[in-house]
């Protein structure tokens, strides 16, 4: 996983609440294999016409909103379904910050998969953000992970609150699937035990039927 | 004395193998099942890193999502979704994965065969990567969905790096009336506490109204538990549980049953147990429901019109349904049932069993589906197929105008070929209405199977109990 430590960036206003992931990443192009090259699909229905020229109304197609690093949203950012194509179309395009009063569960953990760190702030909070990322050229942010900051464009710093296990994964680009794998010995132990009191519940899908 | 827990605490307190930071752990992963559209990436990534299966023998494969539910012989026409489906079958051999292949009558939506399989049973952990998996919360399992690195990561070790959810209660006391089902019990919850409602929460259902409620009308509840912002949602499990469990190809048998069942009758909620959220419903007081805008919050009984934001406060959730209005080309006060459509799905994995399909069958039974619809029922597995084949369904809905289809995911998410066209308007009794999921410009509305039947026959939105 790429790491994440500080970021300088654009940051568009997507002031919209309940933003899906179906928005974010249309159903329709989970008919890949990969996890590469999805930005082209990142908010497809919003971000193109019929004819699939640019919607010139939608903020990632004007001028420095191009360049988006961070967006600003409205509450329960990436609800929908658990599609992990949603944070990999994000980080395609660019994008490894979103702000918002709250997110879905699923999305949640999927941004910490992939570099893409999703901040939760008190409504009023956002707000203040979402009035700078209307600044066009001027809208950048800066954040600053290690410190649990967001500089404004007056100067302004913004504190943000974060699982401690997952900013050390984040800071750090660590593989969870690595750092698990050093449990293999609890894991064994639980599997075990695990055995002898449900044990009707190993080997299951290997019985006749399938 | 020991702390009084809720279901889910029982289930979580057996599942935890070790602290992972804090307050998250590492959890324990009893069954884990695949579909083809979130694991290619994760098969992929076990590959490169030289990583195996841990447990295929608690893994089960199945491809739902892209499988087209007419002439199947003729194989898969769209290359995409061909290419996903051999992928799925590839790495099932290369990694030892059981599979059930797509000509199997055991093929289905994951979400309907894990249960209808015995597969999933009360007190486990459950997993898939979608977020639908909540439905096997109706066993009281705790069940939910993970995004793909998550899937590689329970492939690779069998378990899950999660904070410990909070716990919340739903409780619905009474009797529902007549042509109330299961789905408008959900649909008035979710309008009740939102699509954010349950957000870090995994909710119980509890009350009258759930402990008789059947095993099939619990799985529809449970099903759009993540419609309301919840990972998971449980059923406490009963004697309606053990009894529809047992017998099923893959449940306990002999003495395992015996020594299953004492287990899990140890695990409903004890009295007194801390629930950090609480609401309640009267069934009495639940109409048929229907959705009306873009998220499944956006609810209303089918007595009512389609609301005007003008009356709405909250700036915010004004320019919500205002933009919702504009995508459903709704006018603001219009009666529900005054709603023309041009489409019925009756399937997915919230209503493709076989009480929804009875229950929409009782609708269609001896009446014409509408000129200028166009409506599919889609059964929910090889198994709910072949039942209400047996049942004589099949020809009371080919009689009645619709479309009898093979089972899969289909409409719910147009995968496959089943794609609203120009914009259609659908009425849908799967578990999103969200901009452009059932295809281009597609406004869906949400509703039970009956309502659906009721949407075909009459030709728009209709309230079932003036159907009789």
């Amino acid at each position: 996983m790429e790491k994440f430590t500080q970021l300088t960036g654009v940051a568009a206003p997507m002031p919209a609440i309940n933003i899906d992931t179906d928005k974010i990443f249309p159903a329709i192009h989970l008919r890949t294999i990969k996890r590469t090259g999805l930005s082209k699909h990142l908010f497809e229905e919003i971000r193109f016409r019929p004819d699939g020229s640019e919607n010139p109304d939608f903020v990632l197609n004007q001028g420095p909103y191009r360049q988006t690093r961070i967006i600003v949203a409205g509450d329960n950012f990436g609800c929908g379904s658990s599609r992990e194509h949603a944070p990999w179309a994000l980080t395609d395009f660019g994008i490894r910050c979103v702000i918002a009063p709250s997110f879905a569960d699923i999305f949640y953990n999927n941004c910490f998969k992939n570099g893409l760190l999703p901040i939760a702030l008190p409504q009023a909070e956002v707000d203040k953000l979402m009035d700078d990322a209307k600044k066009g050229a001027n809208a950048v942010l800066t954040i600053d992970l290690d410190k649990q900051t967001i500089s404004r464009p007056d100067g302004e710093i913004v504190h943000f609150d974060i699982d401690p296990f997952r900013k050390q994964c984040m800071l750090n680009g660590l593989d969870d699937i690595g750092l698990t794998e050093q449990k293999a010995a609890d894991i064994s132990t639980y599997e075990a035990k695990a055995r002898t009191q449900r044990p009707w519940v190993f080997g299951m899908t290997e019985k006749a039927g399938a | 004395m020991a702390q009084p827990r809720t279901l889910f605490d029982k289930i979580w307190d057996s599942h935890v193998i070790a602290p992972a930071g804090e307050g998250t752990y590492l959890l324990y992963i009893d069954l884990h099942l695949c579909h083809e559209v979130t694991t290619p990436q994760a098969f992929e990534g076990l590959k490169l890193a030289g990583r195996k299966v841990r447990r295929p023998d608690a893994t089960i494969a199945v491809a739902d999502h892209n499988i087209p539910t007419s002439n199947r012989k003729a194989g898969i026409d769209e290359p995409e979704s061909k290419l996903q489906v051999d992928t799925l079958e590839r790495n099932v051999v290369e990694f030892g994965v059981p599979y059930i292949p797509i000509d199997s009558i055991n093929q289905g939506i994951v979400h309907i065969i894990g249960p209808e399989m015995g597969l999933s049973q009360p007190g486990m952990t459950i997993v898939c990567g979608d977020s639908h998996t909540a439905t096997h919360g109706a066993l009281g399992a705790l069940a939910f969905g993970i995004g793909t690195s998550e899937v590689e990561h329970v492939l690779a070790t069998q378990t899950l790096i999660q904070a410990h959810a909070k716990n919340m209660l739903v409780e619905v006391n009474g009797t529902l009336g007549a042509g109330v089902s299961p789905k408008d019990v959900i649909l008035a919850i979710i309008g009740k506490i939102g699509t954010a409602g349950g957000t870090g929460h995994v909710i119980e259902y509890g009350g009258s109204t759930f402990r008789s409620m059947s095993m099939e009308g619990r799985m529809t509840v449970c099903n759009m538990a993540i419609e309301s912002g919840a990972r998971a949602g449980l059923v406490a499990p009963d004697e309606i549980t053990f009894e529809y469990v047992k017998g099923r190809s893959y449940a306990p048998k002999g003495a395992a049953w015996e020594q299953a069942l004492a287990y899990w009758k140890t695990l409903p909620s004890d009295p007194g147990a801390h629930f950090d959220k609480k609401t309640s419903l009267d069934a009495g007081q639940i109409a048929p429901h229907i959705t009306w805008g873009t998220n499944p919050e956006q609810t209303a009984p089918i007595t009512s019109r389609v609301p005007d934001p003008a009356e709405i406060d909250d700036p915010l959730k004004r320019a919500a349904v205002e933009r919702a209005l504009q995508y459903m080309q709704l006018t603001p006060k219009t009666p529900l049932t005054e709603i023309p459509v041009q489409r019925v799905f009756i399937g997915s994995c919230t209503n493709s069993r076989i009480e929804d399909l009875r229950a929409a069958a009782a609708i269609a039974r001896g009446r014409r589906v509408a000129e200028g619809v166009r409506a599919m029922v889609v059964p929910g597995s090889g198994l709910v197929k072949h039942q209400a084949e047996e049942e004589g369904l099949d020809r009371v809905f080919l009689e009645a105008g619709f479309e009898w289809r093979e089972p899969g995911c289909s409409n719910c998410m147009s995968m496959n070929p089943d794609r609203a066209m120009n914009g259609e308007r659908i009425a849908s009794t799967s578990n999103r209405n969200f901009e452009g999921r059932q295809g281009p410009g597609a406004k869906t509305h949400l509703m039970g199977p009956a309502m659906a039947a009721a949407a075909a026959v009459t030709g728009r939105l209709a309230d079932v109990r003036q159907l009789g």
